[in-house]
């Protein structure tokens, strides 16, 4: 399990509710693919969240056992563990609106 | 359902001491279960040929009967199989389903394609020690474990050993969003991860479909179903792939594209309100396989497959008689009755006696000790028992001893099918000697006539197989016709006999006749026959110039006869008297001619004596007289004369 931790200096007055975001990327190996995701979701989270979240990536060729827990069928895979609900967003998060909408970002951005 | 071909194949075994008399024929007969025996002696030819050049039997057995059952070629030229063991489905694919590749079972909604992929996982798990990843798309765990006990399997059990793993993968549509590029890799770790975990050499995609509704990008899915698939050939694994029917293809979403090696086709059809699965195998690369719609059912057991072609005409037979329970029945039949193992159909119309007869039968070998299984169609086993109970025969200590067991189900209680795989639980459960069928016309009803006679096919080659007498009662309606309506079974039947009424006089009285008796001597007549109080009772029926006489015409004939017998007795009684009378008379006459002739006898010896005293007489007068005259030469002749005479007389 590769674990980063990133906690951006800004932080964003409109998120600022005190909610801590958990996010995981599951990824099988370290594809251009799932080096891509993490790079867009790292953008996106500084973008959107600084300093209100952070992320797992779960590497599923290192761990498969894990793939079940979070009923993962397609990587890249990012699961919204919290805030809840659970949120799932497929994809290697190229297309940033797609992954605002899917991470529930959109609503008040 | 497997357990039932188990059985079946036990069963010669647990028949062996009764068909122990059928030693001549069965060794004449290869025997399916032990091909290794048979198989060095066709190996070597050189074992044969001293026989041959003795010339002791002028062709060697084995020769002669090799050619009649035909070995299936050698599996290393075929396609590795991998057994389902679901019975009947490895018989029509030839051993199974395409070893190492992925098979596509597709079918509309509750054709049992679940139940298809769970059962050929259990079986492999317990028959075929191959652990199975049952990866369910549609239900959860705890709901397939549920829905699959019902069928005896314990897929919690085989879960708990790890022989079975059950990955249940929640697809949610809507919940996913989708945000640039992906692939389905997440998909093949865990199945990779569930293989690999327990070792599985079986996987089953239950419904890989599930994964349209739920992935919007169409062209990323097809591409990785193509690289599933790939990998799944790759992984060396045998895959099960199940998908909904779709309208125009064979899939919903053309899943056939990817799997080309073995498609089964499962199907849920409704005729004349009764529903009957058939499946279908619609391809099958590299193999031989049926191509035809075999009716399947889902019973107690699992899948069951009825193919008719799936048991070759091999069975054994046995030279052994069995007594129907009626003497003279007995006799018609070459003396001894049926053949052991043969099939009998008994026809006849309405209130002919054909249940009364297959009841006598069943009792008869129920009494030998033999199993009799009677299946009833139209009558409760109780109503029976009682019935027969008037005619004096106690079928209920039999069924106490558990020799006698009733199968009583309405014909319109299921479909063919459904009543073929019930008897067969039945048959294998009880292991019967006799199997009475009582009366197969009632399950025509249930099915179209090919199919009807389909099943009684099937049935008759599984019970030839274990050896099984069956009787089959078969009701005909009206009074005539009665051979045609019954062609197309009859000629699956080894005797057939014949129940009919005559009506006339004012009466209906019962005949029977043996149509038909494979491989005995039978007898052509007609005989008619009684029901009493104490059973059944063949008579000769009398058959004159006006045709067959029965009832009250026969005792009428039969009394006729018997007058005309006593005059004829009376009138030749008559003349011995004369005769008699005759010859006293003339004895009389004789003895009063004899005892005239004596007393003339004695009459003609008195005329001597007379004669010859009154010449005596006669000489002494004359002497006397002499004398007197003093005739002295006279008288001195004379003297001597009378003493001569006195002489002769003295």
């Amino acid at each position: 399990m590769t674990a980063k931790k990133t906690t951006p200096p800004a932080t964003n007055p409109r998120r600022a509710a005190g909610k801590h975001w958990q996010l995981r990327l599951y990824v099988a190996g370290q594809t251009f693919r799932s080096r891509t995701a993490l790079v867009n979701l790292k953008t996106i989270c500084e973008n959107h969240l600084p300093g209100e979240y952070s992320i797992t990536v779960i590497d599923l060729l290192k761990q498969p056992q894990l793939a079940k827990g979070d009923q993962i069928l397609a990587v890249p895979t990012v699961v919204r563990k919290l805030p809840k609900p659970v949120r799932i967003l497929i994809g290697n998060l190229a297309n940033t609106d797609c992954a605002l909408v899917g991470l529930d970002l959109r609503a008040d951005g | 359902m497997f357990k039932i071909i188990k059985n079946h194949v036990a069963k010669p075994a647990t028949l062996a001491p009764l068909v122990a008399k059928s030693a001549p024929l069965a060794s004449l007969v290869p025997k399916r279960a032990s091909p290794a025996r048979l198989l060095p002696k066709r190996a070597s030819p050189a074992r044969l040929l001293p026989k041959r050049a003795s010339l002791a039997p002028l062709v060697p057995k084995r020769a002669t009967l090799a050619p009649l059952v035909p070995k299936r070629a050698s599996p290393a030229r075929l396609l590795p199989k991998c057994p389902t063991g679901i019975q009947g489905l490895d018989e029509i694919t030839g051993g199974g389903l395409p070893r190492g590749r992925p098979t596509l079972v597709c079918g509309g909604a509750g054709c049992g394609k679940t139940l298809l992929g769970a059962e050929f996982l259990v079986r492999g798990a317990t028959q075929f020690g191959e652990p199975g990843v049952l990866m369910a798309f549609e239900e959860t765990e705890p709901e397939l474990k549920a829905n699959v006990a019902s069928l005896g399997f314990d897929l919690a059990g085989l879960v708990r050993r790890k022989k079975i793993l059950v990955d249940y993968v929640h697809i949610e549509p809507g919940e996913m969003q989708e945000s640039g590029d992906y692939d389905l890799e997440g998909l093949f770790v865990r199945l990779n991860h569930a293989i690999d975990s327990i070792g599985a050499k079986r996987v089953v995609l239950d419904t890989l479909e599930a994964l349209f509704s739920g992935l919007r990008n169409e062209a990323i899915l097809r591409a990785e179903l193509r690289r599933l698939f790939r990998w799944l050939k790759d992984k060396g694994v045998t895959a099960v792939i199940t998908a909904e029917r779709g309208r125009e293809q064979l899939t919903r979403h053309g899943l056939e594209e990817y799997v080309s090696d073995c498609v089964i086709l499962l199907d849920h059809r409704v005729n004349d309100q009764i529903a009957t699965r058939h499946l279908r195998v619609v391809k099958y690369r590299g193999a031989m396989h049926g191509t035809n719609e075999f009716p399947f059912l889902i019973g107690e057991n699992g899948l069951s497959v009825l193919p008719i072609t799936s048991l070759a005409l091999n069975h054994q037979v046995s030279t052994e008689r069995i007594a129907t329970g009626i003497p003279r029945l007995d006799v018609m039949l070459g003396g001894q009755g049926f053949f052991r193992g043969s099939s009998i159909l008994l026809t006849g119309t309405p209130g002919t006696g054909k249940t009364i007869i297959a009841a006598n039968f069943a009792a008869a070998a129920a009494r030998r000790g033999e199993r009799v299984l009677f299946f009833s169609f139209e009558e409760s086993p109780n109503q029976i028992i009682r019935n027969l109970h008037s005619i004096g025969l106690q079928l209920e200590p039999l069924v106490k001893r558990g020799r006698l067991r009733f199968h009583s189900a309405r014909p319109s209680l299921y479909g063919l099918e459904m009543h073929l795989a019930t008897m067969f639980k039945e048959i294998a459960e009880f292991q019967p000697h006799v199997v009475i069928v009582d009366p197969i016309t009632s399950l025509m009803e249930a099915g179209t006539d090919s199919e009807c006679k389909g099943m009684v096919t099937r049935l008759i080659d599984y019970l030839k197989g274990g050896q099984v007498t069956t009787l089959f009662t078969s009701l005909t309606q009206g009074g005539h016709a009665l051979q045609q309506s019954e062609m197309a079974m009859s000629s699956l039947m080894d005797s057939w006999i014949l129940l009919q009424d005559f009506e006339g006089n004012g009466e209906r009285n019962r005949v029977l006749y043996v149509l038909k008796a494979r491989g005995m001597a039978h007898s052509n007549q007609v005989r008619e026959f009684l029901i009493s109080n104490r059973g059944i009772d063949v008579v000769d029926a009398y058959i004159g110039p006006s045709g067959v006489l029965t009832g009250s015409a026969r005792a009428a004939q039969e009394a006729l006869e018997k007058a005309s017998l006593l005059t004829g007795q009376q009138e030749a009684d008559r003349r011995k008297r004369e005769l008699e009378r005759k010859r006293a008379a003339i004895e009389r006459q004789i003895s009063g001619l004899r005892s005239e002739y004596e007393t003339e006898a004695l009459e003609l010896r008195r005329i001597d004596e007379q004669v010859g005293i009154s010449t005596l007489l006669l000489n002494s007068e004359r002497a006397a007289s002499g004398r007197l005259r003093q005739a002295d030469a006279k008288v001195a002749g004379a003297l001597r004369h009378k003493t001569r005479l006195a002489r002769t007389i003295a």
